[in-house]
């Protein structure tokens, strides 16, 4: 099953909105749902460093940093890596329902700027573990991304296969 | 003597824990350091995680390997020894070596580990094979990928040790160990800095030409954008040589064995290696399932195997480049 495609309209709405706030709402929701479980890898590489995380198809840009206690929301401006993919595939990304290096090679995912630091983020948020964040995170959004991942498919598509 | 084990990668805990819950009968995996070859920012273990890798894998009865398959330089080589001593103590099944003196240490220091040879240790003769037995004792050795199936069966029959062979994923230049493009282009022998194409010298750049790889400024290849792209590896750069441009060392592609199955089964390799510790949890989720029907598929019924096309596809999805080959292990040619 696909994820559903995110609404012309909304993206339209969504581009023209200032960065400042979405970058802030994510850091806050990030904080709260993920970091007691994030928090536990070593960041140290990334702090300090600023990074942005753009969705191409609702044309949304989130700059964010990582500190010691968590994400930061950052205004826009330059940045040490940017990464780009649309909102599916990030999503795809963060249910692991998809490999990083795949979405590289089929043109899907792009990492700009400094490749050390995008790929010690990504690297480090293969090395969370899903079911412990999932388990962790508060008002029922474990069990929900839980259950998303198990409805598009959770890499079980050889399923039904000998 | 073992038949067919799966051997998949585990650049991190996670990646770990899907292989084993996937099928494999053994995972191998690296330090967060340049004692391995898979040296990238926020990959691999330390001790804690090996830990509990360790406990995890070997508590379903699976094995760990741990590999410490890069050349240590006279002034770092405590940190070599430390991790031969770091592996023995924490119990791994085996440890995969290519350098005699990292060996030598092993053997001396803890008689008991187990020592596997790395493809690093390029060993494509029975005899080279054979002289790391006599020597250090190995139990198995991993192939390079530049023999054809014939010659690999050459060696299995003139060995008692075991043979490991590369059965999926990214493909070299046929020079395991060998390969001095990286360091040439950026100063960093994979060998010793344990990684080819260090993060840090590489940049991808969205231009209106297309995206651009360049390695340490070398530009190495421009896709348009209906193109599919590879790692920014040198080998599998586009150049222009005398007014042409095309793929002057290799086309980005990646190995597949999987048909060969059968052909492995009968002259009795060891163990298959599916190739990948830069990867995800969800990469090894995906190429272990396959990998695993498909071996209990050829164990069950040599005769009747047959590659199905949804394994073949479900691999083709995750493969860097657009091609998959069967490498140097079919060919007319020797
Ligand atoms: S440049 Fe290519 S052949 Fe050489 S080590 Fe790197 S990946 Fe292997």
């Amino acid at each position: 099953m696909k994820l559903p495609a995110f609404p012309k309209s909304l993206a339209r709405v969504v581009s023209r909105l200032p960065a400042w706030p979405p970058s802030a709402a994510f850091a806050a929701a990030c904080n709260r749902a993920a970091w007691p479980t994030l928090g536990e890898l070593d960041w140290s590489a990334a702090h300090g460093k600023h990074f942005r995380v753009h969705v191409k198809d609702i044309g949304l840009s989130m700059y964010l940093s990582v500190a010691p206690d968590g994400l930061r929301a950052e205004k826009a401006g330059p940045v040490d890596v940017t990464f780009t993919a649309t909102a599916e595939d990030f999503a795809r990304l963060s249910l692991r329902l998809e490999d990083p290096d795949t979405l590289f090679f089929n043109r899907r995912l792009l990492i700009e700027g400094d490749t050390d630091l995008g790929l010690t983020l990504k690297n480090l948020l293969d090395a969370v573990d899903w079911d412990e964040l999932t388990r962790r995170m508060p008002l029922g959004m474990g069990r929900l991304a839980q259950a998303l991942r198990r409805r598009t498919g959770g890499g079980d598509t050889l399923a039904a296969l000998p | 003597m073992p038949l067919l084990e799966l051997i998949c990668p585990a650049g991190s805990l996670p990646a770990l824990k899907a292989a084993v819950d996937h099928g494999a009968d053994g995972v191998y995996l690296g330090l967060k350091d340049n004692t391995n070859a898979r040296n990238f920012a926020g990959l691999n273990f330390d001790e804690k995680s090996l830990k509990e890798g360790i406990r995890y894998a070997q508590g379903k009865g699976r094995k760990v390997l741990m590999a410490l398959n890069t050349y240590p330089q006279p002034d770092t080589l405590p940190r070599w020894h430390k991790a031969v001593d770091t592996a023995a103590d924490l119990g791994v099944n085996a440890i995969i070596l290519a350098d005699p003196g990292l060996m030598g240490y092993a053997v001396r220091t803890h008689p008991e580990l187990r020592l596997h040879l790395s493809v690093q240790g390029s060993a494509t003769s029975y005899e080279a094979v054979n002289f790391y037995r006599e020597r250090f004792g190995i139990r198995r050795a991993v192939l390079p990928r530049v023999l054809s199936l014939p010659q690999v069966e050459n060696v299995v029959k003139n060995t008692e040790v075991e043979i490991e062979l590369f059965a999926f994923g990214g493909l070299c230049v046929m020079v395991e160990g060998r390969c001095l493009l990286s360091s040439y282009a950026c100063g960093d022998s994979p060998n010793t800095f344990g990684a080819c194409s260090p993060g840090h010298a590489v940049r991808w750049e969205q231009t209106p030409k297309g995206m651009e790889t360049r390695l340490n400024g070398v530009l190495i290849d421009r896709y348009a954008d209906n193109e599919k792209a590879g790692y920014p590896t040198l080998c599998k750069g586009r150049f222009e040589v005398q007014g042409e441009t095309y793929y002057a060392l290799e086309e980005p592609t990646s190995l597949n064995s999987l048909e060969m199955l059968p052909e492995m089964a009968r002259m009795g390799i060891a163990a298959v290696k599916i190739e990948g510790r830069q990867r995800s949890p969800a990469y090894v989720a995906q190429v272990t399932r396959v990998w695993r029907a498909a071996i209990d598929s050829v164990k069950r019924a040599p005769e009747q195997f047959k590659a199905l096309p949804a394994w073949m596809a479900e691999l083709a999805k995750v493969s860097e480049g657009s091609m998959n080959t069967l490498g140097a292990y079919y060919r007319p040619w020797k």
